[in-house]
């Protein structure tokens, strides 16, 4: 039975709980602010992109954010915590349950909405961003870790600045 | 001093260009008032890139000021630019940002339009069952979109409403014209697009992206990485009239200076842990590795190492502004080539690495502004006049050329 699952690119139900508890635990993390352990999610060859749905569907390369590789990652994160200026606020994301399938190659594809609302110095809380993500997963040392995150905006337009990775 | 009839509270603009009432930013009428002598006066406003429109029957709406537009290119390849109001009862004619028509089609009624802007029939002109329908005087040919003079340079399309705007290559000048030539001036591939809306007038937008005195001290990534830096040959050239600037810098003349010891941004640890970020190559010899230029009102072109965008602005509300990022490369380029371009792509736009600051501090000005009309901008770096300096970028002359050209064409001496 399980096989015949699998055959049909399901997975079982503990891998879909471990997806779901690793897409879980990414977005606590960097809503509790704990920014250092971002790039720990990835592999070392990783690629993260921002992009928005309009560029997605025309095949544009060039979205909002872009690292190839965690080296790009751990720029970005030390760029905003010693070179960029914005003002604080925090973000709440919120995320749909998970499509998960397997896939030949052993990695899983994953695809999950998400919102993210943005609460600012200021108190003013509202909604920042909507859209997918689609994953690519792959188990290192029994731990998953995303090769691949595109995150897809729904609009073209962000509001003020994007500096925090979602 | 003169004040300005237009307004019901007159503007009392103080003295020269080094000066800048806060008022500007936040007063309702001043903006109404931009909107009619600068948006719809003799300027040449940027709508929208030639790609967007490359084939016959392609639509792309646009914006000139707050006003909506719709642009064309018909079947005899002739580009058109029109409001986006029905003639009928004004509605919005197209909404989608970009499609291909044989005629434009107003969904209220049904008025039909051919791709100039002329209207071709009405809905039960002639009424049902000989009821109803149009007067016997009523004439299609004086109903029309309001259409705008379109002109286009280096790929972008420009369009104005008065007809005392000067021809586009005049309206640009030599100098102008050349640079965009320069970066543009051949078949161009578009790499990506998005927008970012920033909670501030627009004219601050304008000023910030010519002030090449805060380039390298707000935006500390640049400066660590030898991007852009005050220390390098660079310098700034006005047009004319002073709407059009032009801030260039060569990176390889780059000597180290103590006075970036000092400064926030020079502390920064400049060593990537991904440098393919800014992996580039020498794509002229003018030996020119970073330049920003701005077209009056709302268009900008930058050359940052290998990455080329289009950016252009468009007025929200008096304390909102839509700041458009268009990507590019050219055709001829090869994969590694347009590679550097896309990962370079990084240091500009909504979550640019370089330019994200700016997403926030012209809210900063206007939210420390608004309360203060009556107090003013001390602008005096690099002098009070406004005019080119080919020596030194550490000067404010290309924003006194915008409040230059600004009291200008809004009657503000």
């Amino acid at each position: 039975m399980a096989a015949q699952l699998r055959a049909e690119g399901q997975v079982d139900a503990a891998t879909w709980l471990r997806i779901e508890n690793f897409l879980a635990d990414y977005v606590h993390r960097l809503d509790d602010g704990l920014i250092d352990e971002w790039t720990g999610f990835f592999t070392e060859d990783a690629v993260y992109q921002i992009t928005t749905r309009e560029n997605f569907e025309a095949g544009y390369p060039i979205g909002i954010m872009l690292c190839n590789g965690r080296g790009m990652m751990e720029d970005r994160v030390l760029a905003l915590k010693t070179a960029n200026v914005f003002e604080p606020h925090t973000h709440c994301h919120i995320v749909g349950r998970p499509d998960v399938k397997q896939r030949p190659d052993g990695s899983i594809a994953v695809r999950s909405n998400f919102s993210v609302y943005r609460t600012m110095e200021s108190g003013e809380t509202g909604l920042f961003a909507i859209g997918k993500y689609l994953d690519l997963i792959v188990m290192e040392g029994g731990q998953p870790r995303f090769k691949e995150r595109r995150v897809i905006l729904d609009s073209r337009c962000v509001d003020v600045l994007l500096v925090y990775p979602l | 001093m003169n004040l300005s009839p237009a307004l019901a509270e007159p503007l009392a603009w103080p003295e020269g260009v080094a000066r800048v009432p806060f008022r500007v930013f936040s007063d309702p009428e001043i903006y109404a008032l931009e909107q009619q002598k600068i948006f719809r006066g003799p300027i040449w406003n940027f709508l929208c890139m030639e790609a967007d429109v490359a084939k016959p029957g392609d639509v792309r709406t646009a914006w000139v000021g707050e006003t909506p537009i719709v642009v064309t290119r018909d079947h005899d390849e002739k580009l058109h630019a029109m409001v986006n109001r029905c003639a009928h009862k004004g509605a919005l004619v197209c909404l989608k940002q970009r499609e291909n028509l044989e005629s434009l089609t107003c969904v209220y009624h049904a008025w039909n339009y051919s791709l100039d802007g002329k209207l071709k029939s009405v809905a039960f002109r002639n009424g049902l069952k000989g009821k109803g329908g149009m007067p016997e005087d009523f004439d299609p040919a004086k109903h029309r979109l309001q259409p705008l003079r379109v002109a286009t340079f280096c790929g972008l399309v420009f369009g104005t409403f008065s007809d005392e705007t000067e021809p586009l290559e005049a309206y640009l000048g030599a100098p102008m014209s050349k640079f965009l030539d320069r970066n543009l001036g051949r078949p161009l591939k578009v790499l990506g697009v998005h927008s970012q809306m920033i909670h501030n007038n627009w004219k601050l937008y304008a000023e910030n992206v010519r002030d090449s005195y805060h380039a390298t001290l707000l935006h500390t990534f640049y400066t660590t990485f030898k991007v852009n830096r005050l220390d390098m040959d660079g310098g700034i050239i006005l047009s004319d009239k002073k709407w059009h600037h032009i801030s260039y810098t060569k990176r390889s003349t780059l000597a180290a200076e103590n006075e970036y010891e000092t400064v926030h941004s020079g502390q920064y640890q400049s060593d990537l842990a991904g440098p393919e970020l800014l992996k580039a190559w020498d794509e002229f010899e003018d030996g020119i590795t970073h330049s920003i230029q701005t077209i009056f009102p709302t268009l900008v072109v930058h050359f940052t190492l290998n990455s080329l965008a289009v950016r252009y602005f468009v007025p929200r509300g008096i304390d909102k502004t839509e700041l458009f990022w268009v990507f590019l490369g050219y055709e001829r380029d090869d994969a590694a080539q347009e590679q550097m371009r896309v990962m370079q792509g990084n240091l500009t736009g909504a979550a640019g690495l370089v330019s994200l600051e700016d997403g926030c501090i012209n809210e900063f000005v206007q939210r420390g502004t608004r309360t203060s009309p009556d107090e003013q901008a001390f602008i005096e770096m690099g002098g009070k006049v406004a005019e080119s300096n080919e020596s030194s970028r550490a000067t404010e002359a290309s924003v006194r050329g915008f409040w230059h050209g600004y009291r200008d064409i809004m009657g503000f001496h």
